[in-house]
């Protein structure tokens, strides 16, 4: 199928907004967060004016219809990424709780003294911090895999550092600052062959690439639902059930038991073993509706469109005279930063503000990776389905405006 | 949205041209300020002469109004007894936070720096060096 982002963005709401001076938004934040579908809007919105019973606890009408839809974004999500089965599909408030909650539930019960986890130079905090506090606590070390000149993984100093004391490699499936894509597969392979288990940051990678978790053979996933088109507040930790079954939950309280007693209690199985208290109901049928949306639109079609716009985007760009983009790995996702020689990144999003364009600029939550980059901060532009040819020009313009206006004295 | 009124030509000539700045050492820094939100770094050395502050030097790792704010910061503080120097400083961070109008007579140069507050987003960038001298001025005066 042929990609028309024209048509498709008539489907997000926000992205009609037009400003005062009468530009209209050009949305280029994706890796942030993405816009919203009316799909979505409207599965989460007839959930509160309809259906809004708590699930798994009473007998009514509502309850049963919120249990029902909850359930159902379940087996769609499984669906979606491959997961023999939606048990398998724990709801989150985000990939940083799905990290959080296997660096509490599995790695603390299960790591020694003298033990090593290993994680890459290229990971947003949230896979980076978790790992410091369970090596810490555990007296277990942590190890980045260094990232080369092009933006890709050190693969011989990743092969020195997978020796048998590496219990678990926590790497991103792609990176929010470089584009990169890593060879996830022959890395998954490579650590099993060591004995390490493997978690998968797929942030980025699950809204934008086509994924197959079971045939990766990924130990656990995590990602965040508002960075494919849904609502904030909802994101999945996968993980195969006997890491399920021998993980501790995270939260404890209502609806996470089997039984309880005045002095303990028994856990219910996952996933419900790690979905204490009232979950985020509509944010889960939300995420369910933006899955839909994504699977009607197929990954293979999406993922050639962003290529071709990518391609165009580093074209336009690095025909701007003193901008300097980071990563050139070969394959990538939509993401592209840079720094124009002599003006701050606040600075450059502030002038791209003003013109209507949506960017980013700081550290990209991965100052590790920033100080191997030589820079305190950087701009990015990261794209998705309903940008277009006509949003890169208009960054390409925008871009030689700030450095005329900064390089004019 | 008019950005004519954040970039000012004496903010830009600030930006391009800091004044007292310059690299600082291991230890000559009294303070060392980060922003998270942004990895804006600025690093602040200073002594007292009697009743006033003097040798500021500040090395500012930042965007434009950062940048500037520290020099036109450091230009307004330095040689100036401390009294003044803290009226100036309650002064400029209640315009910045929108609670009171600019006063040329108060603020001197630095009310070209007024059009931040109405950038909420920018206010910390303009603000950052002020706490720097704040925390600075009570390292020297404890
Ligand atoms: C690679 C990567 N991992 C993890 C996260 C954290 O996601 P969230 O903030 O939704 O938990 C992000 C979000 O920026 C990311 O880009």
């Amino acid at each position: 199928m042929s990609f028309e982002p024209l048509k498709l963005r008539a489907d997000f709401p926000a992205l009609g907004r037009v400003f005062d001076d009468g530009r209209r938004l050009v949305y280029l934040d994706n890796a942030a967060t993405t816009q919203k579908p009316r799909d979505v809007l409207k599965a989460t919105r007839r959930y509160y004016e309809e259906s809004a019973g708590n699930v798994h606890r009473a007998v009514h009408r509502l309850a049963a219809e919120a249990t029902g839809l909850y359930e159902e974004a379940r087996q769609k999500i499984a669906a979606f990424i491959g997961a023999p089965s939606p048990k398998q599909i724990v709801f989150t408030h985000g990939a940083t709780e799905g990290i959080n909650l296997v660096a509490h539930g599995w790695a603390r019960k299960f790591l020694n003294a003298g033990d090593e986890l290993l994680v890459t130079e290229m990971e947003h905090h949230s896979n980076l911090i978790p790992w410091q506090q369970a090596a810490r606590a555990k007296g277990a070390t942590l190890r980045l895999v260094p990232v080369l000149a092009d933006g890709t993984l050190d693969r011989e100093a990743f092969r020195r550092l997978l020796t048998p004391r590496v219990k678990l490699l926590a790497v991103t499936h792609a990176s929010n600052v470089l584009g990169t894509i890593n060879p996830i597969a022959e890395l998954i392979r490579e650590a099993h062959a060591a004995g390490a288990r493997v978690l998968v940051d797929g942030a980025q990678s699950v809204p934008h690439l086509p994924l197959n978790v079971a045939a990766l053979d990924a130990d656990f996933l995590v990602f965040s639902g508002h960075k494919m088109l849904g609502p904030t507040g909802i994101g999945v930790l996968y993980a195969k059930p006997e890491l399920l079954d021998a993980m501790d939950p995270l939260l404890t309280g209502g609806e996470m038991i089997s039984r309880v007693w005045d002095d303990h209690a028994t856990w219910a199985e996952p996933p419900q073993k790690f979905e204490a208290g009232t979950p985020h109901i509509a944010g889960a049928i939300g995420l369910g509706a933006a899955v839909d949306y994504l699977a009607k639109l197929g990954h293979d079609a999406l993922r050639q469109h962003e290529l071709a716009l990518t391609a165009y985007a580093l074209e336009k760009l690095g025909a701007v005279p003193d901008l300097k983009i980071f990563g050139r790995a070969p394959e990538r996702l939509g993401v592209v930063s840079f720094a124009l020689e002599g003006v701050h990144p606040h600075d450059v999003a502030q002038f791209l503000d003003r013109d209507g364009l949506a960017i980013r600029a700081g550290h990209m939550c991965a100052q590790p990776l920033l100080r191997r980059l030589g820079v305190p901060a950087v701009s990015r532009a990261s794209f998705y389905l309903y940008n277009d040819r006509d949003d890169v020009d208009r960054l390409a313009a925008a871009l030689l405006a700030v450095r005329k206006f900064f390089h004019a004295t | 949205m008019q950005l004519d009124d954040l970039y000012q030509e004496v903010i830009l000539d600030h930006y391009r041209h800091p004044r007292c700045s310059g690299e600082l050492a291991e230890g000559e820094a009294l303070v060392d300020e980060e922003n998270p939100l942004c990895g804006d770094h600025l690093k602040l050395a200073a002594h007292i002469a009697g009743d006033k502050l003097t040798g500021v030097k500040i090395q500012c790792q930042g965007c434009a109004i950062c940048t500037a704010s520290a020099s036109m910061m450091a230009e307004a503080v330095n040689d100036l007894p401390l009294a003044d120097i803290r009226k100036k400083s309650a002064a400029f961070l209640a315009v910045l936070r929108g609670e009171r109008a600019a006063s040329e007579e108060e603020l001197g140069d630095l009310v070209a720096l007024r059009g931040v507050a109405e950038f909420p987003l920018r206010v910390k960038c303009a603000t950052m060096p002020w706490h720097a001298l704040e925390a600075a001025l009570k390292r020297l005066t404890p």
